[in-house]
C-alpha cells in the first residue's frame, strides 16, 4: 500500500541498518513507500551507486517525490552522484535531508503517511534534527513548515507552545484532560497513531506543551500509564481534534 | 593520429591507471588504514578492474576522449564503494563533459583537469589544506595552467600536473584532516599521507606516462 505521494529512501553504509530503520519507520507509516538502500550491494559495508539509483527510480515512479535520508558522508556523495546522472525532471523531485537517520525516518514517515507534500515531509525530517523539543520549542510537524516547499523552516518559526497559530481565528483554545490507560504509555506506536490523527485536522494541537502532530515530541513526553495529559487545540477543527485525541487515549490503543 | 591525445590515449590512460592502482593496492590500503577505514586500495582496484572489463568489451574505439572518460566515470560510480566512487566518478564525469573532442591540445588538457577538480570540490565540498584529494588536484591544475601558458605541449602539461600532484600528495602528511572519515581522528590524522591525494597522484602520473609514451 503506497498511497502517499512522498516516498522515503534510506541510504546507509549497512544493509542491516537501513533495513532496520525501514522496519521501524514502516511500522508507524504503513502507507508510505520506504526503500532501504544499504550496503555495497555485495554483502559488505559501503554505499552502492546502483542500489541508490534503483531505489530513487522506484521511489519517484508514478510521479512521486522522494526524501532521501543518509547516514555517513559517502552516502550523501553517492546519492548526489546518482542525482547528477538522473533526468532533471526526476532529480527535481528528489530531496536530500540533512537530518538524523533514525529520528528523521520516523518523523518524515509519519508526516508522509498523512499525505503531506514533499516540503512538509522534508521539514519534518530536518526538524527532527533540530534538537529535543524542550530545548527548542515546538519544532516538529507543524503543518505550515515547508508547505511552500521550504525545507528549512526554523524551529523558532513554528508555533510557540503558548501561542498557537490559530489564536486569531478562535477566541480560546479547546482544552481537555485525559489519563493514559495503556500499560506502556505513549511509546512509539501510540505516539505515531496520535500524531497522524492530529496532523489530519485543521487545528493546532498542543499536548502538555508540545506539538501534538509530532511523533517525536509526543514520544519525548515520556507519558506512562496513569499520567494525566492536557490537550488543547485551536483552529476550525479544534473541538473534533481534542475529542479524537481523548477518545484514542481512553481506548488505550488496543493495548488494554 | 600518432602522438596526439585522442580516444586511444584516453583508453591507454585508463588501462595504465588500472595497472598502477592495482600495483599500489597495498600501499593505499595501508595509508587508509592509518587514518580512514582501510578500503581505499581495495575499492579503487575493484573499480578500475571493472573499467578494464568495460574497455575489453568495447566493440569499437570510442569516438572521442570524453566518451572514454564517461565510461570510466559511470563504471567507478557503480563499482567503487566509499567516498572515492562518487568523488572520482564526478571528476571523470565533469572532465568528460569538456573533452568531447577527437584530440586534446594543451588548453583542452587544462580544461579537463580543471573540470575534474571542480567535480571533486563540488562533490566533496573540501578546500585546500584539508588533507584530501583536493590537495593533489589543486597544485596539479595550477601547474598545468602555468605550463600551458608557457607554450608546453599537451604531454608536457600533463607531466607538470603529475609532478605537482605528487608533491601535493606528499605535502598532506603533516596536515590535520577536517573532511571525510579521517576528520574523526582530528589531530591524530597528522603524520600520515592522505590516501585520496596519493591515488590522485597515481591517476595523473598514469596520464602523463601514457602521453609521454606516444609523444
Amino acid at each position: 500500500m503506497t498511497a502517499a505521494p512522498v516516498a522515503l529512501v534510506l541510504v546507509s553504509h549497512s544493509a542491516t541498518l537501513a533495513e532496520g530503520v525501514r522496519e521501524l519507520a514502516a511500522q508507524m507509516a504503513p502507507e508510505v513507500l520506504i526503500i532501504a538502500a544499504g550496503g555495497d550491494g555485495a554483502g559488505g559495508l559501503g554505499t552502492s551507486f546502483d542500489l541508490v539509483e534503483q531505489a530513487l527510480g522506484e521511489a519517484t515512479a508514478d510521479g512521486r517525490s522522494a526524501v532521501v535520508l543518509t547516514d555517513l558522508g559517502s552516502a550523501v556523495l553517492t546519492t548526489e552522484s546518482v542525482l547528477e546522472l538522473l533526468d532533471e525532471d526526476v532529480a527535481a523531485r528528489v530531496h536530500l535531508a540533512d537530518a538524523p537517520f533514525v529520528e528523521a525516518a520516523v518523523a518524515a514517515g509519519v508526516t508522509a503517511a498523512g499525505g503531506a507534500p514533499v516540503g512538509e515531509v522534508l521539514g519534518a525530517a530536518v526538524a527532527a534534527g533540530a534538537g529535543f523539543p524542550h530545548a527548542v520549542g515546538a519544532g516538529g510537524v507543524e503543518p505550515e513548515a515547508g508547505a511552500a516547499g521550504e525545507p528549512s523552516a526554523s524551529p523558532a518559526a513554528a508555533a510557540a507552545p503558548a501561542e498557537p497559530h490559530h489564536a486569531g481565528e478562535t477566541a480560546a483554545p479547546i482544552t481537555a484532560h485525559v489519563v493514559v490507560r495503556n500499560p506502556m504509555g505513549l511509546h512509539a506506536r501510540p505516539a505515531a497513531v496520535l500524531a497522524r490523527m492530529m496532523a489530519g485536522f485543521d487545528a493546532a494541537v498542543q499536548v502538555d506543551g508540545v506539538n501534538g502532530a509530532s511523533v517525536l515530541e509526543l514520544m519525548q513526553l515520556g507519558a506512562t500509564q496513569g499520567r494525566t495529559l492536557e490537550v488543547s487545540a485551536t483552529g476550525p477543527q479544534a473541538r473534533v481534534a481534542v475529542d479524537a485525541f481523548v477518545g484514542a487515549v481512553e481506548e488505550g490503543f488496543g493495548e488494554v | 593520429m600518432a602522438g596526439s591525445l585522442d580516444a586511444g590515449w584516453a583508453v591507454a590512460w585508463a588501462r595504465r591507471t588500472a595497472q598502477v592502482v592495482t600495483e599500489n593496492r597495498e600501499l593505499l590500503i595501508e595509508l587508509d588504514r592509518q587514518i580512514g577505514d582501510g578500503d581505499h586500495g581495495e575499492n579503487l582496484t575493484r573499480g578500475f578492474t571493472a573499467v578494464l572489463a568495460k574497455l575489453d568489451a568495447l566493440e569499437e574505439q570510442p569516438a572521442d576522449v570524453g566518451a572514454v572518460l564517461k565510461l570510466v566515470a559511470t563504471t567507478l560510480m557503480s563499482t567503487v564503494g566509499g567516498a572515492a566512487g562518487p568523488l572520482y566518478g564526478t571528476a571523470y564525469l565533469r572532465a568528460a563533459k569538456v573533452t568531447g573532442l577527437p584530440e586534446l591540445d594543451s588548453g583542452a588538457v587544462v580544461a579537463m583537469l580543471e573540470a575534474g577538480l571542480e567535480g571533486i570540490v563540488v562533490r566533496g565540498k573540501a578546500g585546500t589544506g584539508e588533507k584530501t584529494m583536493v590537495d593533489a588536484w589543486t597544485p596539479a591544475v595550477e601547474a598545468a595552467v602555468a605550463a600551458s601558458d608557457a607554450g608546453a605541449s599537451p604531454a608536457a602539461v600533463l607531466a607538470a600536473a603529475a609532478e605537482a600532484a605528487r608533491a601535493g600528495a606528499e605535502a598532506t602528511t603533516p596536515l590535520v584532516a577536517t573532511k571525510g572519515r579521517a576528520s574523526y581522528l582530528g589531530e591524530r590524522s597528522a603524520g600520515h599521507q592522505d590516501p585520496g591525494a596519493t591515488s590522485s597522484a597515481l591517476v595523473l602520473e598514469a596520464a602523463a606516462e601514457t602521453a609521454a609514451a606516444i609523444a
